[in-house]
């Protein structure tokens, strides 16, 4: 029955034995990593009677701030797959030289230097800035729970499906080559007829689904829930910056996800948007890829920018200096963004007068950035500066993104673009203010949040450690990558012919080496941390001399973040509070109510890699089946009707009374 | 905001002793997804605008329109959206089987546009006026068709409503959905008056 190739190709759609990559041993050993990983979580999770728990507290949980924590950990396990491909990419650059073409083939290097790409912007960045923002923002607000708890869920589980079909491409069939927007004609039907594409296009949809839900849930979120007395000027300005980001989120995703039903129509239909015949025009996609491409880049950095505005304050045991430029400065970049997408593609030849258009408002978007680099040195100054973890973080941060900042203002001169336009010089751009700025930044976050999400602090040595093997490692890795751009040599070039370059790839390649022992300092500090968390536990619920509302409430909060709802009288409201006398109240709790966990988010999500994973294959059968499924759980879950309950009084009054005991010992 | 404002210049309040109720965020979230998924036609649109002459020596919109079955097809549409009102007005009376009744009216109005929207599909794609033929008939089928994919959902979304509305009647969440069905259904009626204009006026007209 086997034999009939037409039922074949019915069962498994184009899918056939070769597209499993077992003759590639890299990948092959990775699976073998992968599985036998696999196999012992999965024998520990038994072993130690962990699968209910973890059904019903995280998986299907509907608490903000778990499914923050969440977020966070899928940002972590795809940094490590990500910063994997960087590191195979340095290796195969400094190697390949005199002839030698170095251990990555080019049809597998280019699948590695997009994957590196897509993964860390979609699902380590992208993850890493919204498990912040769920996290933080309603307890900044004061908040018990987001708008919409059951919507929060749902995104969750959409990104990660998005990161489970991108994973899947690495052990069946291949990952695009393309680069990571896929530009056409290299990504239409005729250059890429394989798989790899269709994994880019189904990943980022279903991923991109639950980005853009939880963008409507969070500014809905800052818009009607902020608690009595906060008016928008007087939100934390991580709040602020959340809000921005979000509004960015909701006014740009869907452009990529059009861009992107374009592009699979192309593919699966034949339609002729994008080809090169019969009226198509590549440049389209192009000019619509980057209007959501740009704003995207601020919506990974302001939310690094909220943070950084937080630590400064905090650390530097000061008011913010200039709350309101800030907030300003902030709707001026959301605003600006939408208004330089064309310098990604100077080259195309819009003409002198639309260059010139573009190339002065990305050089605008400089004096915001700016204004805000200012407020947070006058913070500093003549603060009383702690130089703890976050703080080193941050200054970090203001010394790398400010010379990331320069380069790109230098890229933003359209002569200038000419000659660098594709060049290594903008990829050590690029790394440039997104490590230095963003990743910096979620260093940071991690560090400063870490005691209110689980109750005890992180280990400064290690932290330390982290810190300074990624900041030099930084400048090793990318200095030199400035130096060969300006030498004039291409960016995703997998041999070379000048030995005279060798050194430069090779310094890279060192600095890689270092920021790798600077991610391992960052999981040893976790696993150094967790052993001794007792020694860093935090009793008080505000470990740094907070100021703003989270840090009021209990490390790690109770399921319900207040009591009582807080009123604000002020921007720093809990600095307010302890400055004016606040006396945390001990009797009077009431029941509180709250919304049920549910499955139906990670079932749905569930479906949507089944259904991705037909439509890559073409196996239409599945398609036809996940769909349906798809459509009845969906419809199914409106008919449930009780979706909320009330915590008795008696478990809230035993919760703050653990809270008043322990604070007792404070004193 | 005021009061408390004034309370805390003597006696700062700190925290509500009373429970805290949010105004409920439903009507501005399905706004923002409204807005949201206007930008896909936003790109669709913008789209169409660059590509919809590139008619690559094939048909063009005055070969192939009808102006009269289209107008009878928007006829349909927006006597949907009528009918959708008179249905939010009877729920607003609190008549469940008059909402139940105009919600089905409703319907068949979806349905008829539906129809003679893929009649017309079939009979361009006999024509071989095909989605493939050229970006003009690309950008021309991907708009239109995901207006009628939207109506599509949006008719699923009616019939699952009519099914909750009998089964509980016009409780609170079931007056939300058909608020929230009644800004979907309106969404569709301007977005089909945007295709109306551009693609078809402006197509046979220019």
């Amino acid at each position: 029955m086997f034999s009939d190739p037409d039922l074949l190709k019915f069962i498994f759609g184009r899918l056939t034995l070769e597209s499993i990559p077992y003759h590639e041993p890299i990948l092959v050993a990775t699976f073998c990593g992968v599985a036998l990983g696999g196999i012992a979580l999965m024998c520990l999770l038994t072993y130690m009677k962990w699968w209910g728990p973890l059904w019903h507290d995280w998986i299907t949980s509907i608490d903000h701030k778990k499914i923050g924590i969440m977020y966070i950990i899928l940002a972590i396990v795809m940094l490590l797959r990500g910063f994997s491909d960087a590191i195979m990419m340095r290796i195969q650059q400094a190697i390949a030289f005199n002839g030698s073409e170095g251990y990555l083939p080019p049809h597998h290097y280019d699948q590695v230097f997009t994957a590196h790409g897509v993964i860390m912007i979609f699902f380590v960045a992208m993850p890493f800035v919204t498990g912040f923002m769920n996290f933080v923002v309603p307890l900044q607000i004061g908040a018990r729970d987001v708008s919409f708890p059951f919507l929060n869920n749902f995104s969750f589980w959409m990104t990660t499906a998005g990161a489970i079909i991108v994973m899947i491409s690495l052990f069946v069939g291949e990952f695009a080559r393309t680069g990571w927007l896929a530009y056409p004609p290299l990504s239409g039907a005729d250059y890429s007829p394989g798989v790899g594409v269709d994994y880019y296009i189904w990943g980022l949809q279903v991923a991109g689904v639950g980005t853009t839900l939880s963008g409507i849930n969070l500014i809905a979120t800052i818009v009607k829930m902020r608690a009595p007395g906060m008016s928008f000027m007087k939100m934390p300005v991580f709040t602020w910056t959340s809000l921005c980001t979000n509004i960015l989120i909701v006014a740009t995703f869907p452009i990529l996800t059009a861009t992107l039903v374009l592009l699979s129509l192309d593919r699966y239909v034949g339609t002729n948007f994008f080809t090169n015949d019969l009226g198509g025009n590549p440049m389209m996609y192009i000019n619509l890829i980057w209007i959501w491409g740009h704003p995207e880049v601020y919506i990974l950095v302001l939310p690094a920018f909220g943070i950084f505005s937080e630590v400064v304050a905090t650390f530097s045991g000061k008011r913010l200096f200039g709350y309101a430029s800030m907030v300003y400065a902030t709707c001026a970049i959301m605003i600006l963004s939408y208004l330089v997408w064309l310098h990604h593609f100077f080259t195309m030849g819009s003409g002198a007068s639309v260059n010139a258009f573009f190339g002065i408002t990305t050089m605008i978007i400089s004096i915001p950035t700016g204004a805000k680099i200012f407020n947070w040195l006058f913070t500093i100054y003549r603060g009383r500066v702690r130089y703890e973890v976050p703080m080193l973080w941050t200054i970090g941060f203001m010394i790398t993104f400010v010379i990331g900042g320069m380069t790109g203002v230098m890229l933003a001169v359209p002569p200038a673009d000419f000659v660098l336009h594709n060049s290594l010089f903008l990829v050590a751009h690029f790394h440039n203010v997104i490590i230095g700025g963003v990743l910096f930044g979620l260093m940071a976050g991690v560090t400063y949040w870490f005691p209110k999400a689980f109750g005890y602090k992180l280990d400064p040595f290690w932290g330390k450690m982290s810190f300074w093997f990624w900041f030099i490692g930084f400048y090793f890795a990318f200095m030199p990558l400035y130096v060969l751009g300006l030498m004039g040599v291409t960016r995703r070039m997998s041999q070379f012919e000048d030995p005279s370059l060798q050194i430069w790839f090779i310094i890279a390649a060192v600095g890689a080496g270092m920021i790798a022992i600077g991610i391992l300092s960052f999981i040893i500090q976790l696993v150094v941390s967790y052993i001794k968390r007792e020694e860093l536990k935090d009793e008080t619920g505000d470990p740094w001399h907070g100021r703003t509302l989270e840090w009021s409430t209990s490390s790690p909060p109770p399921d319900y973040n207040f009591a009582f709802t807080p009123v604000v009288h002020d921007h720093d409201s809990w600095y307010d509070m302890k400055n004016r006398g606040y006396a945390r109240p001990l009797q009077g709790f009431k029941p509180i109510h709250m919304p049920k966990n549910t499955g139906t988010g990670a079932i749905l999500a569930a479906l949507n890699v089944v259904l991705a994973f037909g439509l890559i294959w073409y196996i239409w059968w599945l398609v036809a089946v996940s769909f349906i499924a798809i459509i009845a759980v969906a419809i199914g879950h409106t008919f449930n009707y009780k979706r909320d309950f009330y915590i008795p009084v008696e478990t809230v009054s035993a919760e703050e009374a653990k809270r008043t005991e322990l604070l007792a010992k404070q004193v | 905001m005021s009061n408390i404002q004034s309370q805390s210049a003597e006696k700062p309040q700190f925290y509500l002793e009373e429970d805290h109720h949010p105004e409920g965020s439903t009507n501005l979230g399905f706004w923002l997804y409204l807005m949201s998924d206007c930008l896909i036609f936003a790109t669709l649109f913008a789209t169409y605008a660059v590509l919809g002459r590139n008619y690559a020596a094939g048909p063009s919109p005055a070969d192939l329109f009808d102006l009269k079955l289209v107008a009878i097809n928007t006829a349909m549409l927006l006597f949907s959206s009528i009918t959708y009102g008179f249905a939010m007005l009877q729920m607003e009376r609190g008549a469940k089987q008059e909402t139940l009744f105009w919600l089905g009216i409703t319907g068949l109005f979806g349905l008829a546009f539906l129809g003679i929207e893929l009649y017309e599909f079939h009979h361009m794609i006999l024509e071989g006026a095909t989605p493939q033929r050229s970006a003009f008939l690309s950008a021309f089928f991907t708009l239109v068709g995901t207006h009628g994919l939207h109506v599509t959902f949006g008719l699923i979304w009616l019939v699952t409503l009519m099914v909750q509305v009998s089964k509980h009647g016009l409780i609170a969440e079931n007056r939300r959905r058909l608020m929230c069905l009644s800004m979907f259904w309106h969404f569709l009626d301007v977005v089909w008056i945007g295709v109306f204009s551009v693609v078809y006026l402006m197509g046979v007209v220019g």
